[in-house]
């Protein structure tokens, strides 16, 4: 049997500000419970490659893993859940965004 | 201090036009990211985990208080209100947006500082002693050589395109503060018969491959030093790996061809263009000196000090413990420990630079220094003015008394920040210090140096930490590797792999029954963790660190 494929997002940094993005149905978003899932490889890759040519807009895009058994995209790996966070010495970056997940 | 020439002012401001108008190319999307990258990294920008991050250079550490002034206006204009200093003498902004990044350059411009080859396959931000021409034990002020060698490494055509990155350090003591002996050059200024010349040192570096550098040279004639230089980087451009990232480093290089066929090379090709070198280098070397010449000393008995030393003992257990030994009678040498409990490693913000500067200028000679252990450094401060400076310090949250003990860590960014970690570093410094601050053992430990680096690439040194910690990511997880013994002095040792891992919760713990088992086995108090563990050796600290281990095998 083929192994499920495990849900993703793409994410990238943003051209001008640098900060961690994903990207949603319609652009992008700094919130990662915003995201668009895919849980279809060949959707995915689709996604993928109509993100990587958005060169004006973000840069360094790939697909990162995400748990989707809760009520929104939850990072598998702690790497993901930093850049979904922010810094852990101050209160910078996203976590200065008033609704911070 | 160094000042720029004409020629350097007009360099500065061309090289910055030329980004600006790239950073605008790319922002309207005429570059892509694959032709943008390597034009912002030759300015010292790279794209971090959630920002830009711009790392802009500090030439052999040394800087004014107007310099100091500028890094803190920038903090707070274009930046998060801190900088991040590093173990290269260089300063981190960790989040600056890209299209300011040129208005970041010029006011640096304006102050003769710049990001120029502090990233990329060049010869990096040459590094120095940051007790240079102040300290006790100098033989010669190591900056005049250091600025003579950035003259000639910045924008040499040549070497833009090295293998791989290349950082030379440079010191004029025989007591090693420029960790030389892990630097792809280590230069040690030497007397000999009355001349002056240079021991070099060649292959030393940390990373995935950690080696400790080899004489290749025991006294090179001071005039030489140029052509040897160039010879060493022409024959390592040559013969450096490019087909494989991980063994392009010089190392590398030495380590593959012998260090005695790689030195026959550089003879060869030093013989050939020695006399390319026709003196002028030597005018520009004098002509640097007079730039560097040593501020007026005053001499004044140090009886306010004493006074200070005997009725409060905080000021006197700082002054034991952050104050060293300087050239000039009455004069002491203050480093300013970044390292406060809990705090971030060598973060300082711009009200902490601003009030720096301020002291340097008032009771400091108006130098400043950084150092490759993330403090600054007030090189001459008059004894009686250390009471004065030591209060102010205080109130700034800058008078922490612990450099050189256990909570002045060296960490480096880690996961917090870097692209490339595996697992975070600054967490860890910080329970550390505060878990030691706690226990009130600190000054009783005496001189211990951690160091912390959050991927194999080991900005953080661990390798030449007593205690060196490595972050890792065991199956999605951080973990973190111990090593123990360390050196990063004369006596440069890479430390020994204590054995498997420790998670996040238990690295703390470890550390501390680490530290426990030296305060039982040192054999008097004067012995350090680091002369204990040379003296019995891995077996009793591989005990403490896996005690059930030792239960397993009983
Ligand atoms: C956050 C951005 C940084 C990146 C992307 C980065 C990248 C790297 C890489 C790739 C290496 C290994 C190079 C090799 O062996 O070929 C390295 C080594 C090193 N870096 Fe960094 N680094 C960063 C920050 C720092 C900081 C903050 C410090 C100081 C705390 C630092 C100082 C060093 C030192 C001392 C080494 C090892 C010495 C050697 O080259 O052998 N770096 N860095
Ligand atoms: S050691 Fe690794 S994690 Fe730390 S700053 Fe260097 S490259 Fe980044």
């Amino acid at each position: 049997m083929p192994r499920a494929y495990i849900p993703k997002v793409v994410t990238a940094n943003a051209l001008l500000e640098g900060d961690v993005i994903y990207q949603t149905a319609t652009g992008w978003s700094r919130n990662l419970a915003e995201a668009e899932v895919l849980t279809d490889e060949a959707d995915a890759d689709l996604r993928l490659i109509d993100a990587s040519q958005q060169h004006d807009r973000v840069v360094g895009v790939y697909l990162a893993d995400v748990d989707i058994s809760g009520p929104t995209p939850k990072p598998t790996h702690f790497r993901e859940d930093f850049r979904a966070r922010g810094p852990s010495n101050y209160v910078h970056g996203k976590q200065e965004a008033p609704k911070h997940v | 201090m160094y000042n720029y020439t004409d020629f350097d002012t007009a360099f500065i401001k061309e090289r910055n036009a030329q980004f600006r108008a790239q950073v605008e190319r790319r922002i309207d999307g005429s570059l892509t990211e694959d032709e943008f990258k390597p034009l912002r990294l030759m300015n010292g920008l790279y794209l971090q985990l959630h920002a830009y991050m711009l790392r802009v250079a500090i030439p052999y550490g040394t800087l004014n208080s107007r310099q100091m002034h500028v890094l803190a206006d920038i903090a707070d204009k274009w930046d998060k209100g801190y900088g991040h200093f590093t173990t290269r003498q260089n300063i981190q902004y960790n989040w600056p947006e890209l299209r300011d990044v040129p208005d970041m350059l010029d006011a640096l411009g304006a102050v003769q500082m710049h990001a120029i080859q502090t990233s990329g396959n060049t010869i990096r931000n040459v590094t120095a002693d940051h007790f240079a021409g102040a300290a006790a034990d100098e033989i010669a002020d190591p900056r005049p050589v250091a600025e003579l060698i950035r003259q000639w490494s910045t924008d040499h055509p040549e070497f833009q395109f090295l293998p791989r990155k290349f950082k030379v350090a440079v010191t004029g003591s025989p007591n090693d503060r420029a960790v030389i002996k892990a630097h792809d050059i280590g230069l040690r200024m030497v007397e000999r018969d009355g001349l002056a010349g240079f021991e070099v040192i060649v292959g030393g570096g940390l990373g995935r491959t950690p080696m400790i550098g080899k004489v290749l040279r025991d006294f090179l004639p001071r005039e030489d030093l140029l052509p040897y230089l160039e010879a060493i980087v022409s024959v390592y451009n040559l013969l450096g790996r490019r087909d494989n990232k991980y063994k392009a480093r010089i190392k590398i290089t030495v380590h593959e061809n012998g260090l005695e066929d790689f030195g026959a090379r550089v003879e060869e090709r030093f013989a050939l263009i020695r006399p390319q070198f026709t003196g002028v280098d030597q005018q520009m070397l004098a002509a640097i000196e007079s730039d560097f010449a040593a501020p007026e000393f005053r001499s004044a008995p140090d009886t306010e000090y004493q006074d200070a030393r005997r009725h409060y003992p905080a000021f006197r257990s700082w002054a034991d413990t952050n104050l060293s030994e300087h050239r000039a009678p009455g004069y002491a040498i203050v480093t300013i420990s970044l390292k406060a409990h809990g705090a971030t490693p060598g973060d300082a913000t711009s009200a902490q630079m601003r009030l720096m500067a301020d002291l340097a200028k008032r009771y400091g000679h108006d130098e400043l220094r950084i150092s490759h252990e993330q403090n600054v450094i007030l090189p001459h401060v008059h004894k009686n003015d250390l009471p004065s400076v030591y209060s102010a310090l205080r109130a700034a949250g800058l008078g922490t008394a612990n450099i050189g003990l256990i909570s002045d860590i060296i960490a480096c960014p880690g996961m917090d920040y870097c692209a490339l970690a595996t697992a975070r570093s600054i967490p860890i410094a910080q329970e550390i210090a505060t878990r030691f601050d706690e226990l009130k053992i600190e000054h009783d430990v005496g001189p211990l140096k951690i160091k912390i680096s959050g991927c194999i690439n080991a900005c953080g040194h661990h390798h030449v930490g007593h205690i060196g910690i490595l972050g890792l990511d065991r199956a999605g997880v951080e973990n973190y590797q111990i090593t123990l013994g360390g050196d990063h002095t004369q006596d440069a040792t890479i430390g020994e792999r204590a054995g498997p891992g420790f998670s996040a919760e238990e690295i703390i713990p470890a550390v501390e029954r680490l530290v426990m088992a030296y305060l039982d086995l040192r054999s008097e108090l004067g012995e350090t963790f680091l002369d204990t563990y040379r003296r019995l050796g891995l077996a009793p600290f591989k005990a403490a660190l896996y005690p059930e281990a030792r239960a397993n095998a009983a």
